[in-house]
């Protein structure tokens, strides 16, 4: 059914990860893909799982959900390493037949970049697993507020986010009654060409669409009933505070990527 | 025989997540043809899923459901005919309404039934006139009605399909107490004229006390009882136990009974109340003392 879509990930929790603020997870997301890119060895790569392991095992995410993670980008990381594996021609050649032909650097090259891509996307997971996406919102809003200077509306922007992924859900489950409501006046929707189709949706969108421009309006109405006039001045009742985890946080991040350039002259 | 029999019937949301959810719990019933049955419970009692079983939009977790005798889900290219056979109004059904006028919106289940033009011109003008929308109306568009005359429209949208079984999912809710009163009234109508069988689904018993040949009460995913109306509110007691608010006149007698009044404790509508009370006061006058 449709409302088997889930939309975020988070995956609520009490680890020292869920409880620090998401301004500094999103600067240490960055960081952390910056260190997977100054990685130029294996065994500084080495360096980058063990970060990242590490990190999940703080998190207390299930293993499950890293494998979740990785499965949309399978066949990113087949076809990139199936490339390297055949074109990349350095070293002993392992393995020929006819115009194909595996060589020593091939294998190095399609492994390390398997790898790699694998560390980076578990480990930007992270952050979408453990922060909701309330508190990421706001974390992108205050990360992005020195760009009011050029007038970018950030805490519109912001805003019309946290609209949207919260009424994404509702969404979703009015769809689902209006699609069982047109079934049970013998709408058919699953047979007939594609024309006819598309034309059976009409029953399900019109309807979609006027609930939709009906709760934008009542949305509208109650913000400005209490007195909503946009970010100017605005307070939280939330306030986003460095606490000592972040303090950690930081310096543990710092002294990995310490770590991965010093075992990168190591050859 | 019976239009609807359910054996074994569960139900479950979220199989194999954190949020599973037995709504329906191993319910075995018969309904008998041309009844008009009152399904009451309270909130959450898992009265809607269970009706969405009787026209085949959802598929029971594990046991069955008959319709004429007919297991649903064995042919899945007979749903379609089943929910033609079986009409299903939802709560809140004007908002499912889509078409330019009233007029198309409701001819849209007779033309999914493929009827000819004139087939469909006649019923959509004899359920007009039933819920009282009058030709004016049938050509205005929907969007433009009252809340009440649009859930009148929507309903005569599942009505002039003529189903063998109309069930409405609390037909009456959100409307003010005149609109209560036609829709109930309409649904009454409707059942006296065509002789079908109707569910309605209400979580108050008043809505229900006065015309339902049968009550149905859920509770907690199962079927509490289901019996003719005075048996029903005979328990008045242990429904209340349940969060279901029993008529205020069944109220009103048994607290007469708790005061030691010798009265009969089968009372659900206020003639009948009024009738008993006249008997009463009048036997007492004609007691010297
Ligand atoms: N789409 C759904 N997904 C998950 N749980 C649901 C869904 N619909 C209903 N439920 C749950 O099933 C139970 C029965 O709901 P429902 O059949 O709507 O009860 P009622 O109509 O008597 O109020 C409730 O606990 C409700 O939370
Ligand atoms: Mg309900």
């Amino acid at each position: 059914m449709l409302k088997d879509i889930t939309i975020g990930q988070y995956f609520p929790g009490k680890s020292p990860i869920h409880r620090m603020d998401s301004r500094v997870k999103l600067v240490l997301t960055i960081a952390f893909i910056v260190m997977l890119f100054l990685a130029g060895n294996i065994y500084s790569l080495i360096v980058g799982i063990i970060f990242t392991i590490g990190s999940y095992l703080i998190s207390s995410i299930p293993f499950r959900m890293i494998l979740k993670s990785v499965k949309p980008i399978v066949p990113i990381i087949v076809f990139t390493s199936l490339l390297n594996l055949f074109f990349i021609r350095s070293g002993v050649v392992l393995w020929e037949w006819k115009f194909l032909k595996i060589t020593e650097g091939g294998v190095n090259t399609a492994s390390f970049m398997t790898i790699r891509i694998i560390c980076l996307i578990v480990g930007s997971s992270l952050l979408t697993y453990t922060t909701s996406p309330i508190d990421l919102t706001d974390g992108i809003e205050r990360l992005l507020s020195p760009l009011k200077i050029i007038k970018l509306p950030v805490h519109e922007l912001a805003m019309m986010m946290t609209i949207a992924l919260r009424f994404i859900p509702t969404l979703i489950e009015e769809t689902d009654k209006i699609i069982q409501a047109q079934k049970a006046r013998g709408a058919d929707m699953e047979t007939g060409s594609i024309i006819k189709r598309a034309k059976s949706l009409i029953p399900v969108l019109i309807p979609l669409f006027v609930s939709s421009f009906r709760r934008a309006e009542e949305l509208a109405l109650a913000m400005e009933c209490r007195c909503y006039h946009g970010g100017e001045g605005r307070t939280r009742m939330k306030q986003l505070k460095m606490h000592l985890v972040d303090l950690f946080a930081v310096l543990i991040v710092a002294a990995f990527i310490a770590g991965v350039v010093a075992v990168n002259s190591i050859t | 025989m019976s239009v609807i029999k359910t054996e074994k019937l569960t139900y479950v949301y979220g199989e194999g997540t954190p949020f599973r959810k037995t709504a329906v719990d191993n319910v075995d019933l018969e309904i008998g043809e041309g009844e008009f049955i009152g399904v009451i419970g309270h909130t959450g009692s898992g009265k809607s899923t269970l009706i969405q079983h009787f026209n085949g939009l959802l598929k029971p977790t594990s046991g069955s459901v008959f319709i004429d005798g007919e297991r649903l889900w064995d042919d899945k290219d007979r749903l379609r005919a089943i929910r033609f056979k079986v009409g299903l109004v939802f709560q809140y059904p004007e908002y499912q309404l889509f078409e330019e006028t009233c007029y198309k919106d409701i001819a849209f289940g007779p033309r999914n039934m493929g009827l000819s033009e004139d087939e469909i011109d006649k019923r959509v003008r004899e359920t007009a006139r039933l819920v009282g929308i009058s030709d004016e109306i049938l050509e205005k568009s929907p969007f433009e009605l009252s809340g009440g005359q649009k859930r009148r429209v929507a309903i005569a949208g599942v009505m002039a399909m003529e189903p063998k079984v109309l069930i409405l999912d609390e037909p009456a809710s959100g409307l003010d107490p005149k609109g209560r009163s036609q829709i109930l009234g309409l649904i009454r109508e409707y059942h006296k004229e065509k002789r079908n069988t109707v569910m309605l689904v209400s979580h108050s018993m008043e809505d229900v006390a006065k015309h339902c040949s049968k009550i149905l009460v859920m509770n907690n995913a199962g079927v509490y009882c289901f019996d003719t109306p005075a048996a029903v509110f005979h328990k008045a007691d242990e429904l209340e136990k349940m969060g279901l608010a029993v008529p205020q006149i069944t109220r009103v007698f048994n607290r007469l009974r708790a005061m030691g009044c010798d009265i009969t404790d089968d009372v659900y509508t206020v003639g009948f109340g009024k009738d008993i009370l006249i008997n009463a006061l009048s036997a007492e006058r004609k007691i010297p003392r």
